[in-house]
């Protein structure tokens, strides 16, 4: 039996969805390979790998955050949630309804970082974030306007090869509208 | 992958420690760029340090009006932080710059400045690089080389410091601190990173183990009214070909202080001295701007791929200081 230090494994616990998974991981172990090949958990996608396309877009703590240069080792500890993890039961996720409603994809394969993303988007707006899409980003100025320009710019690192941006916009816009009781449908009109 | 341990630590001095027992050990912040080159072989560390929990998430205002900001503060929270929003505007507009909204929230300050370059030779193992293999070469040189360096590059590498916030952190005098073996220190981030010659290798002037634990803002004035403008080979999500932070304070018609920086054309973020000496005292306008960029861009020694550099930095500085100006005006 091999006993050098350092270790190369730790036993850690993953939480996801709510759920406890304590687990075993070679450091190595990226944490979207440990949400596909070891929890089952196969609605993350793997694309790019290099922390490029977003597909394997999930929420850590609440924030959106590329799974695939995640290790899985210093996720330990930390709030997981995937797409299996938005839904409340049968009813979807607002913005996935939007996607489903408004056709925000064509092959799929992007879809569930496009739609942990497009959550995570709706959030940062609703508390003040700019974006490189904002002209004043003073605080003065007040909140940017949740725009189509301001929506692409904050969803630029989720890519669709199937280039299905059109409706993903609105899709987006659509639930945004919906938090926060319609504010967002002039952007969403704009659009389409 | 190599394999490699794993160490969460707890304080910053025992951090330091782990590193001092370990020479081939790294710390891990955000890991959005050292993840990434241990995949592709660039990085083969023993051990890993994990230091994102380490009590370094602040952005703290100093008494004197300026920001004390933590290493593993992320660049979302840096961006989005008011005061930065208020006394640096151009800080918030670098980071939004960069990467995406996934990598913000991971990424941290103190990585952010230590990040590797992208150029695509550095990160293939395959083909000589003297940065990742000493004395191997520089395939750049000969090879693609249209985004790389046009200022204070070498015959041994050509690359460039892919950061944004570092541009308008250098624009703003930042001051890095750091904890090593032998304790704190701090260095100024005009001093921070080394000069290429013929060890590109050699990146910055921390001590070896050295832990970045803040970037500390003097107080700025002249930073309330600062912009940062990014030149890029699409419109979001790539790093630029060219950018530049900059502040100006016109009395009267006149420059009374200015500070420009420019990303994407050096091994480090670009400080335009020549160009703030040009500019302070002369007259707020477009004639002047491009002298001034002239100034700084004289020493500019293109490659046969990367010409383009020099007129895009010229016309990027006019741009962005004639809209400072108009905006003093209104």
């Amino acid at each position: 039996m091999a006993s050098a230090p350092p270790s190369t494994h730790s036993a850690i616990t993953l939480t996801v969805n709510g759920e406890k998974h304590p687990l075993t991981v070679d450091h190595r172990t990226t944490l979207l390979d440990a949400l596909r090949e070891r929890l089952d958990l196969t609605g993350t996608k793997k694309g790019c790998d290099q922390g490029q396309c977003g597909a394997c877009t999930v929420l850590i703590d609440g924030r959106r955050a590329v799974s695939c240069l995640q290790l899985a080792v210093a996720a330990d500890g930390r709030e997981i949630t995937t797409v299996e993890g938005l839904a409340d039961g049968d009813r979807l996720h607002p913005v996935q309804q939007a996607f489903l409603d408004l056709d925000g994809y064509q092959c799929g394969y992007c879809t569930p970082g496009q739609i942990c993303s497009a959550v995570a988007v709706i959030e940062e707006h609703a508390a003040g974030w700019p974006s490189a899409a904002t002209d004043d980003v003073r605080p003065e100025a007040g909140p940017p306007e949740l725009t189509p320009e301001e929506i692409r710019e904050r969803m630029s690192g989720n890519l669709c090869r199937c280039a299905a941006y059109v409706s993903i916009v609105e899709a987006v816009a659509r639930a945004a509208g919906e938090r926060t009781g319609g504010a967002a449908d002039g952007a969403e009109e704009a659009a389409a | 992958m190599k394999e490699f341990g794993y160490r969460r630590a707890d304080d910053v001095s025992g951090a330091v420690a782990l590193l001092a027992a370990e020479p081939e050990a790294r710390y891990l912040g955000g890991g959005t760029n050292l993840v990434d080159l241990m995949k592709t072989g660039v990085e083969r560390p023993a051990l890993l340090v994990d230091v994102r929990e380490l009590p370094l998430d602040r952005v703290e205002t100093t008494p004197d009006g300026g920001l004390r900001i933590g290493a593993t503060v992320t660049n979302s929270d840096l961006a989005a932080h008011p005061e930065v929003r208020r006394r640096y505007p151009a800080l918030t507009q670098a980071v939004l710059a960069g990467a995406s909204g996934q990598l913000r929230n991971m990424a941290t300050v103190g990585g952010n400045l230590l990040q590797r370059t992208r150029c695509g030779y550095f990160t293939d193992v395959t083909r000589p690089c003297n940065k990742r293999e000493p004395g191997s070469g520089c395939s750049a040189i000969e090879g693609e080389h249209h985004n790389h360096a046009v200022l204070g590059a070498s015959d041994h590498c050509v690359a460039v410091h892919p950061s944004d916030m570092g541009v308008a952190l250098t624009a703003f005098d930042a001051v890095v601190t750091y904890e090593s073996a032998d304790g704190p220190g701090e260095l100024p981030l005009s001093d921070f990173y080394l000069p290429v010659g013929d060890t590109p290798h050699r990146e910055t002037a921390l001590p070896p183990g050295a832990l970045i634990t803040g970037v500390t803002l003097p107080p700025a004035p002249v930073a309330a009214r600062s912009r940062y403008r990014k030149v890029r080979e699409r419109a979001s999500y790539a790093f630029a070909i060219g950018s530049v932070a900059a502040a100006l304070d016109v009395r009267d018609g006149v420059v009374h202080e200015a500070r420009l920086a420019f990303g994407a054309v050096a091994s480090r973020p670009w400080r335009a001295r020549a160009a703030e000496r040009a500019l302070t005292g002369a007259p707020a306008d477009a004639a002047a701007f491009a002298a001034a960029a002239d100034a700084e861009l004289a020493a500019a020694r293109p490659l046969p791929h990367n010409g383009y550099k020099v007129p895009l930095m010229r016309n990027l500085a006019v741009a962005v200081l004639t809209e400072l100006a108009e905006e003093t005006a209104r």
